[in-house]
């Protein structure tokens, strides 16, 4: 039989606010365990929450940009259950009236644009952590993250496959960064994945019993849990068995999915409204503010970046993904006099490759749009050929020193003297006579050959190109 | 002797330099002592009191007092202090002490108060009768075999027998009301949002509010005008400026119209309860008060709607106490569900084990609907009874307890027939009004009865004004037990 899946996802988009959601604690990642928790974090008796504003707005922002309803009126809740790292014993969420309902976001997938709607997105505390290791037998509590503010983004099941599920993922990502809402970090667990998935045999309208996975932190994660879990279930079906409706966690290690505890899913939240907070209120004033102080989003930036640079479709992509490449891009593109063609390919080739040998971000880049304008300029005006200028790269990302200064001091300034390079190719010709005697009967792979050999001799300084001319000129007429 | 004397007159003495707060803290304390088996107090700071005391001199001495500088008080165990533990009533929190204090512990010390100690209530201020208490009841001064009401029973018996002028209390269903009904005092409950509910460790967060039990409309007036005011730390707090003392005293009162609900007034009211009412209305209208019939048709809705939402917050308010971080923790946990249960189980008295079951039951799938959201659509019912009658009247009269002080024992086995002595006073709770209890005269056995004013809200002022007003004319809140006098 064939077999189809449907994928939700729920993503906790963690605010990039100064202080919690509820208190003034700061939200400030990787302090000493409970050294950012204030009493309100640590649910000391007597405490009461006050709502952070700028958590409302961050939210609001978002669903203006994802096209969605905003709530004049929402409503916190708390969610009632015992944890140790949950202090007050519930959560304050927002359960029957949410900040933000509805709206959508389009993907690109292999069979062309694609719009995955938003059911909604709510305000809502996170818990601390619980620490495993090191307490002999004990837990250990980190209150630093209760309190820190989550805008918790969930899609309708509109998903249908683990790469679909992947780009949705991809264009949240890029959409909350580019917003300034969020920071994207998701080894810090700013922006984590929970994903609903079920599968059904192929035309099938009803939905089969779904299965929640959880603790998913990267997109190469999210698609092997997918993965993993469409197989395990097609594989029960086949067998005759049932899907059990539970939540699973993902194991990266081992790439499976395995059953929580059934007990943490008996339970009952008792959701009521908060008596301690009264209902959130966003003005038509405020909206109509944060509509006008909107930032460039990733699909326009992608429209204008093919318009304005000649980019292509998927190099627009590329860079709009994560829109500081975009805004490395742009700035490169003013560094380097306006060539754009260079900027791209330099940007996404060598850039991008070095970038991700060493596992840097495109924030951590080593080398400065200015350094890397400069770079491409002399390539550009001649001065340097593009292999020398490869290793010119190398030697700023490693040494960071100027464009200028390097080419002088290491004699790396190109070639254009004809004659000299017409010198070079002769004695090339007369040191291989062999291989000239192939070109001149037709094998004109082997010209190859013999330009390598020119460039080796000037020491990567002659423009191949002039040199390939050269020695077709000489060989062929 | 200074503790014949009402919070506002000690305040003059004090000023005038008549007597000095050390003079006067030793003495309360004294008494304290002497009269420890009342069982008050649950916490005592001599030291800190006689050290505020001292300073409390210098600042009178160089003319820099505050408004109630040099003044001793007590608050109710149930707001957090740095100095001393707050224990709630509770075997829960016996060794809790937290690391700040309280908005209202803030604003009168500010003001210059001096803390004499924490006063015994019932468990999470669950209770009437101040019998809940894991540190023991409480007796009634005027009748030592008698409850002194609650939850705020320690602060009632504590300012009856004069061990201290006045106290702060809470009131969440008429834990301030009842005892200074039944304890022969004057005590406001203010309106929603009026006092910051700040370190005031909550039972029902929509309901709680904090206020004072006092000796006369005076004197709560002078504590209110310190304790209320807006505060960012409570969400639910009022922004709005609060009334001086001599404002909340001198409101006009020509023509002022008296509403008499007549469900206040039926056959379940113990008659001579009802006698010393009518008596005081009377007095009312001989002060130029117009009396007004009126009608709460879905009064006696009052108690279920409470007792479904006050312990609904309950359950959830009371769910950090789970023995993780700080409270009682139980030796015998050697997993984390026992953690949770033992704790618990050890640490919670039996009336708040039952209110939490209940909140946690109308909070359930399945019954949510049918009791939690059920009651909050009585709740508005109720609300829109007390403005209809605001159309007809000014202020809201009546007895604030259906009986004068029962016995210790009494009501322990029965939790129904304790739960309805609050009849009269939780549904100004669910309608967020201010309410005031006066001391309007004594029943055959001698004991306190205790008129209740329920005002607009925010209308403090005119509860207060009446109570003055009517004060100037009796003296029933003059009277003293007289084995405290």
């Amino acid at each position: 039989m064939d077999w189809e899946c449907v994928i939700g996802l729920e993503v906790h988009v963690q605010l990039r606010t100064q202080s919690k959601i509820f208190s003034g604690a700061s939200t400030a990642y990787g302090a000493a365990p409970n050294t950012q928790a204030c009493a309100v974090d640590i649910g000391l008796p007597g405490v009461l929450p006050v709502m952070n504003r700028e958590a409302a707005l961050m939210a609001a922002r978002f669903g203006i940009a994802v096209d969605a309803t905003i709530h004049p009126v929402s409503v916190f809740a708390r969610k009632n259950y015992f944890y140790p790292d949950l202090p007050k014993g519930y959560q304050i969420s927002q359960f029957e009236i949410p900040i933000v309902e509805g709206g959508h976001l389009d993907i690109e997938t292999p069979e062309g644009s694609k719009t995955i709607r938003i059911t909604r997105a709510h305000l809502e505390e996170d818990a601390g952590k619980s620490l495993h290791e090191d307490f002999h037998g004990f837990t250990g509590i980190d209150l630093n993250r209760a309190g820190t503010p989550l805008l918790e983004i969930v899609s309708e099941p509109d998903l249908s496959s683990p790469e679909e599920a992947v780009a949705y993922l991809k264009k949240l990502h890029g959409l909350v960064k580019a917003l300034k809402i969020c920071d994207g970090n998701m080894q810090e667990g700013s922006f984590r994945c929970d994903a609903n998935v079920s599968v059904r045999p192929k035309g099938e309208s009803k939905l089969g019993t779904r299965t929640e996975l959880k603790n998913i932190n990267s997109f190469r994660f999210v698609e092997q849990a997918i993965n993993f879990e469409i197989d395990r279930q097609t594989t029960l079906l086949e067998e005759g068995g049932r899907v059990i409706q539970e939540t699973r966690l993902y194991d990266p290690d081992k790439n499976t999915t395995r059953p929580m505890r059934s007990k943490e899913e008996a339970h009952d939240y008792r959701y009521f409204p908060d008596p301690d907070l009264p209902p959130l209120t966003i003005s038509e004033e405020e909206i109509r503010s944060l509509r006008e102080s909107m930032p460039e989003l990733p699909d326009a930036r992608y429209q204008r970046l093919v318009r304005d640079y000649g980019l292509t479709e998927d190099e627009a992509s590329q860079l709009t993904q994560d829109l500081e490449w975009a805004d490395f891009f742009e700035s490169l593109v003013t560094a380097a006099d306006g060539e754009s063609r260079l900027s791209v390919n330099w940007l996404l080739g060598d850039l991008a490759s070095a970038l991700n040998r060493e596992g840097l971000a495109i924030s951590e880049c080593p080398v400065s749009t200015q350094q890397l304008g400069a770079l491409l300029k002399r390539i550009k005006d001649g001065t340097i050929s593009g292999k020398i200028a490869k290793k010119i790269f190398a030697t700023v990302w490693e040494n960071g020193s100027d464009i200028d200064t390097i080419i002088e001091r290491e004699g790396l300034t190109q070639i254009t003297d004809h004659n000299a390079i017409e010198a070079a190719v002769d004695t090339v010709i007369a040191s291989f006579p062999a291989q000239a005697d192939q070109v001149r009967s037709g094998e004109e792979k082997v010209i190859g050959f013999l330009v390598g050999q020119v460039m080796k001799a000037t020491a990567g300084k002659a423009n191949p190109k002039g040199v390939n001319d050269i020695v077709r000129k000489k060989l062929l007429g | 002797m200074p503790h014949q004397f009402s919070l506002t007159t000690l305040r003059g003495m004090l000023r005038r330099r008549e007597i000095s707060s050390t003079e006067l803290t030793q003495h309360f304390l004294n008494r304290i002592d002497q009269h420890a088996g009342l069982n008050a107090f649950i916490s005592l700071d001599h030291e800190g009191a006689l050290e505020s005391a001292k300073k409390a001199d210098a600042d009178i001495a160089s003319g820099q007092q505050g408004a109630l500088t040099g003044l001793p008080i007590a608050h109710k165990d149930i707001f957090c202090t740095r100095r001393l533990r707050t224990t709630c009533g509770s075997k829960m929190l016996s060794n809790f002490t937290a690391p700040y204090d309280a908005t209202i512990v803030e604003r009168l010390s500010a003001a210059g108060v001096v803390v004499t100690g924490k006063t015994n209530m019932d468990e999470f201020a669950m209770g009437s009768s101040n019998e809940t208490s894991y540190f023991g009841n409480v007796q009634n001064p005027w009748d030592t075999t008698r409850v002194p009401g609650g939850s705020s029973g320690g602060s009632a018996a504590a300012v009856a027998a004069r061990l201290v002028p006045a106290a702060t209390g809470t009131d969440t269903g008429g834990s301030i009301r009842q005892p200074a009904a039944f304890c022969g005092l004057t005590g406001l409950k203010p309106s929603y949002g009026r006092v910051s509910r700040y370190g005031m460790i909550a039972f029902a967060s929509s309901l709680d509010q904090g206020g004072p039990l006092a000796q006369s409309a005076e004197d709560a007036a002078l504590l209110l005008s310190v304790m209320a005011g807006f505060d960012s730390r409570d969400s639910t707090s009022i922004n709005e400026t609060t009334p001086t003392a001599e404002a909340l005293l001198s409101k006009p009162l020509e023509g002022i119209r008296l509403g008499l609900p007549t469900e206040f007034f039926d056959t379940s009211v113990d008659a001579t309860v009802l006698g010393q009412v009518r008596e005081a209305i009377g007095v009312f209208e001989s002060l130029g008060a117009q009396l007004v019939d009126v009608s709460l048709p879905n009064s006696s809705a009052g108690i279920p709607c409470y007792y479904v939402i006050a312990p609904a917050e309950a359950s959830s308010n009371l769910s950090r106490f789970d023995g993780v971080r700080f409270g009682h923790r139980s030796e015998d946990a050697p997993d984390l569900k026992s953690l949770y249960e033992n704790s618990r189980a050890e640490g919670f008295g039996d009336e708040v084990k039952r209110r939490i079951l209940i909140g946690t039951y109308v909070l359930s799938a399945g019954y949510y609907d049918a009791y939690y959201l059920k009651a909050q659509k009585i709740r508005r019912i109720i609300s829109d009874d007390f403005a209809r009658a605001f159309e007809k009247c000014d202020v809201i009269v009546g007895p604030t307890s259906p009986t004068t002080a029962f016995a210790i024992g009494e009501k322990t086995k029965d939790p129904v027939s304790m739960y309805l002595n609050d009849i009269f006073t939780n549904t100004v709770n669910l309608a967020g009004l201010p309410g005031l209890s006066l001391p309007v005269g004594f029943d055959t056995a001698g004991l306190p009865v205790g008129m209740q004013l329920i005002g607009r809200f925010m209308d403090e002022a005119s509860l207060l004004s009446l109570g003055h007003r009517y004060q100037q004319e009796t003296d029933w809140h003059q009277q003293m037990p007289e084995a405290f006098s």
